[in-house]
C-alpha cells in the first residue's frame, strides 16, 4: 500500500473519530476540524519516511498536539490544557449517561439534532463525521459552495449559542432522537442513489458513507429499526452495478443483469434483516428489497409476499407513494384489474395529484389489460407532468409502442 | 443557561375543555431551580408599538407584527442546555394547544 493509500485508509477509519473527540475536549467544532485536518496533511509529509505502526493512535496524537498548541497561544486555561492533553487513546473513550462510549455517537446525535434545519443536518454530519470538504459536499447535494458553506456556519453556531448539548441523549428520549439519526442517514444515502445528476464519485461516497453510519449504529444500538436500515442500504446498495446502465441511463429493477448484483452486500443485508424483529417501516421497506434480491430472476419475484409486505408499510406509514408502490406489486400478484382499482382509489382520495408516476403507474396497468386507447391518455397525462428528461423519454417510448404486435417489444419496455 | 420561553397560542381560539392553568407548571420548575421568572400578559388588543427615527417618536396600536399566534406570556428560565430547556418548554400547558420559542440570551 503506498503512502497516499495509507493516508486515504486512515483517513476513512479515523477522521470522524478524531474530530468527534476533540469536540468533546475542546468545545470547539472547527478547531477539531482544522487540527483533524493538519494531522493527515503531516502524515502526508512523514509517512513516506515510515508509516507508524498504529496509524489512528499517531493521528490522534498529532492532532491533540496541534489543538494543545493552538489553544495554549489562545490562552486557554491550565484546566482545559490537562483535560485535552489527557484526552485518552481511541480505544477507551470513557462511557456516558447512556452507556455509550462511541465519541462519534455523541457527535452523530449532535449533528443530528432535531433543533437544527433538516439540510444543515444532513451537511454537517458529511462534514464533521465523514470528513467530506465543503465543495464535495456542495457538489453531493446539488448547491453553490458559498450557500453550503453558509449553511454549516450558522448550524454550529447555532449549536453553541443555542446550547445544543454534545451528547447520545438519555434512554427516554433515545427512541425518538433515534428515529430522527436514522432519518438522516437514509437520506444522506438517497442523495447518493437516488438522482443520477452530479458528480458519480461523490455520489457514490454518500451511499458509502451513509452505510459505514449505518453499521456504527448497529454495534451501538442494536434496535430493530436500526438492523432494518443498514439492511436495507446494503440491499440497495447491492444493485449498484446493475442500475446504470452504459449511457447512463437508470436499468430498472425487471430488466438488470442480476450477476452483476453485489452477492456479498446481499448476504451482508439479509443477516442483518434476521436481526431486525419489529415492523417498522426501515425493517418493512428491507424485507421488500430482499425480496428481490434474492430472486435469481425478475419472474420469480415472489409479488405475492411483496404486496403484503407493502400493505404492512402503507398501515405504518400512511404514505400516499407507499400506496402506489403496493398497487404495483398487486397487479403482478394478482393481474392489472387489481391493481388498477388500487390506483383508482388513490385518484379518488385526491393524493399524488401532480405525482407523474401516478398516471404512469396506470397507464402500465391499463396496457396490462389490453385497454390500449385509455393507456395511451394516461401516458400522456403523466408525460405533462414528467419534468425529468429520462421520465419523458421513457414515456415517449411507452406511447409509441402502444398497439405493436410485438409483444417483446412491449415486454422490453415494462419497467414500472 | 438562561433560556427566553414565549408562549404563544391563538388569544381568539376557544381552548374551553382544555386545562391552561400553569400553577402546577410554575411549582414545579421554581421548586426545581429551573423557572427564575416569568408572566401572563395582557392581550394584543393592549399593546403599543414604538419607534424612533431620527427625532421622531412613531407610536402605533397593536403588535409589531399581525400573527395567527400571539405572545401571551413569558418565562426566564435556567437550564443545563436545549435538550433540558426542551422538556421544560415541552410541560407547559400551553405547548398542548399553541407554540413555545426558547430563545437563549445573548452571550458575549
Amino acid at each position: 500500500m503506498g503512502v497516499e493509500e495509507a493516508v486515504a485508509a486512515a483517513f476513512r477509519s479515523d477522521w470522524g473519530r478524531i474530530v468527534a473527540t476533540l469536540i468533546r475536549t475542546t468545545g470547539d467544532w472547527d478547531l477539531a476540524e482544522e487540527c483533524a485536518q493538519d494531522a493527515f496533511a503531516r502524515a502526508l509529509e512523514t509517512w513516506p519516511d515510515g508509516a507508524p505502526d498504529k496509524p489512528g493512535a499517531w493521528l490522534t496524537t498529532v492532532a491533540r498536539n496541534r489543538a494543545l498548541d493552538r489553544l495554549r497561544r489562545a490562552g486557554v486555561e491550565a484546566a482545559k490544557l490537562r483535560e485535552v492533553a489527557l484526552l485518552p487513546a481511541p480505544e477507551v473513550p470513557p462511557a456516558d449517561e447512556s452507556g455509550i462510549a462511541d465519541d462519534r455517537l455523541r457527535l452523530l446525535f449532535t449533528c443530528c439534532h432535531p433543533a437544527l434545519p433538516l439540510e444543515a443536518r444532513v451537511a454537517l454530519t458529511l462534514r464533521t463525521l465523514t470528513g467530506l470538504t465543503t465543495a464535495e459536499i456542495a457538489r453531493a447535494l446539488l448547491t453553490s459552495e458559498p450557500t453550503m458553506a453558509k449553511r454549516l456556519v450558522r448550524a454550529k453556531h447555532k449549536i453553541r449559542a443555542a446550547g445544543i448539548p454534545y451528547r447520545v441523549p438519555p434512554s427516554e428520549a433515545l427512541p425518538e432522537r433515534l428515529d430522527g439519526v436514522l432519518a438522516v442517514v437514509y437520506l444522506l444515502f438517497n442523495e447518493g442513489y437516488a438522482a443520477s445528476t452530479g458528480d458519480v464519485l461523490v455520489r457514490r461516497n454518500l451511499c458509502d458513507e451513509a452505510i459505514r453510519l449505518a453499521s456504527l449504529l448497529v454495534r451501538s444500538m442494536p434496535h430493530s429499526e436500526t438492523f432494518g436500515l443498514a439492511a436495507l442500504l446494503l440491499l440497495q446498495h447491492s444493485r449498484r452495478a446493475a442500475r446504470v446502465a452504459v449511457d447512463g441511463r437508470l436499468v430498472t429493477l425487471d430488466r438488470q443483469d442480476r450477476s452483476q448484483w453485489d452477492q456479498e452486500a446481499i448476504a451482508d443485508g439479509l443477516a442483518l434483516l434476521a436481526r431486525a424483529d419489529g415492523d417498522g417501516p426501515y425493517a418493512l421497506q428491507a424485507r421488500i428489497a430482499a425480496g428481490h434480491a434474492v430472486a435469481p430472476t425478475a419472474d420469480d419475484t415472489d409479488w405475492r409476499r411483496i404486496s403484503e409486505l407493502y400493505a404492512t408499510l402503507l398501515a405504518v406509514t400512511g404514505s400516499p407513494v407507499v400506496a402506489l408502490n403496493r398497487a404495483v406489486a398487486v397487479g403482478m400478484a394478482d393481474g392489472p384489474e387489481a391493481g388498477l382499482r388500487l390506483v383508482e382509489e388513490i385518484e379518488s382520495s385526491g393524493n399524488l395529484t401532480d405525482y407523474h408516476l401516478l398516471p404512469a403507474v396506470k397507464g402500465d396497468l391499463l396496457e396490462c389489460s389490453g385497454r390500449a386507447d385509455e393507456a395511451r391518455s394516461s401516458y400522456e397525462r403523466a408525460l405533462g407532468m414528467a419534468t425529468n428528461e429520462l421520465d419523458r423519454d421513457h414515456l415517449r417510448r411507452r406511447v409509441a409502442a402502444l398497439g405493436s404486435a410485438d409483444p417483446l417489444v412491449v415486454r422490453r419496455l415494462r419497467d414500472v | 443557561m438562561k433560556y427566553l420561553m414565549l408562549v404563544c397560542g391563538d388569544e381568539n381560539g376557544d381552548f374551553s375543555g382544555v386545562d391552561l392553568d400553569p400553577t402546577a407548571w410554575v411549582e414545579e420548575m421554581t421548586a426545581r431551580g429551573a423557572r427564575e421568572d416569568g408572566h401572563r400578559l395582557a392581550p394584543t388588543s393592549t399593546a403599543t408599538t414604538v419607534r424612533r427615527r431620527g427625532t421622531e417618536v412613531l407610536v402605533s396600536d397593536g403588535p409589531f407584527a399581525e400573527t395567527k399566534e400571539q405572545v401571551g406570556g413569558f418565562d426566564i428560565i435556567e437550564a443545563a442546555d436545549l435538550d433540558e430547556a426542551i422538556e421544560i418548554a415541552s410541560k407547559h400547558p400551553v405547548a398542548r394547544i399553541g407554540t413555545i420559542e426558547i430563545r437563549p440570551f445573548w452571550d458575549q
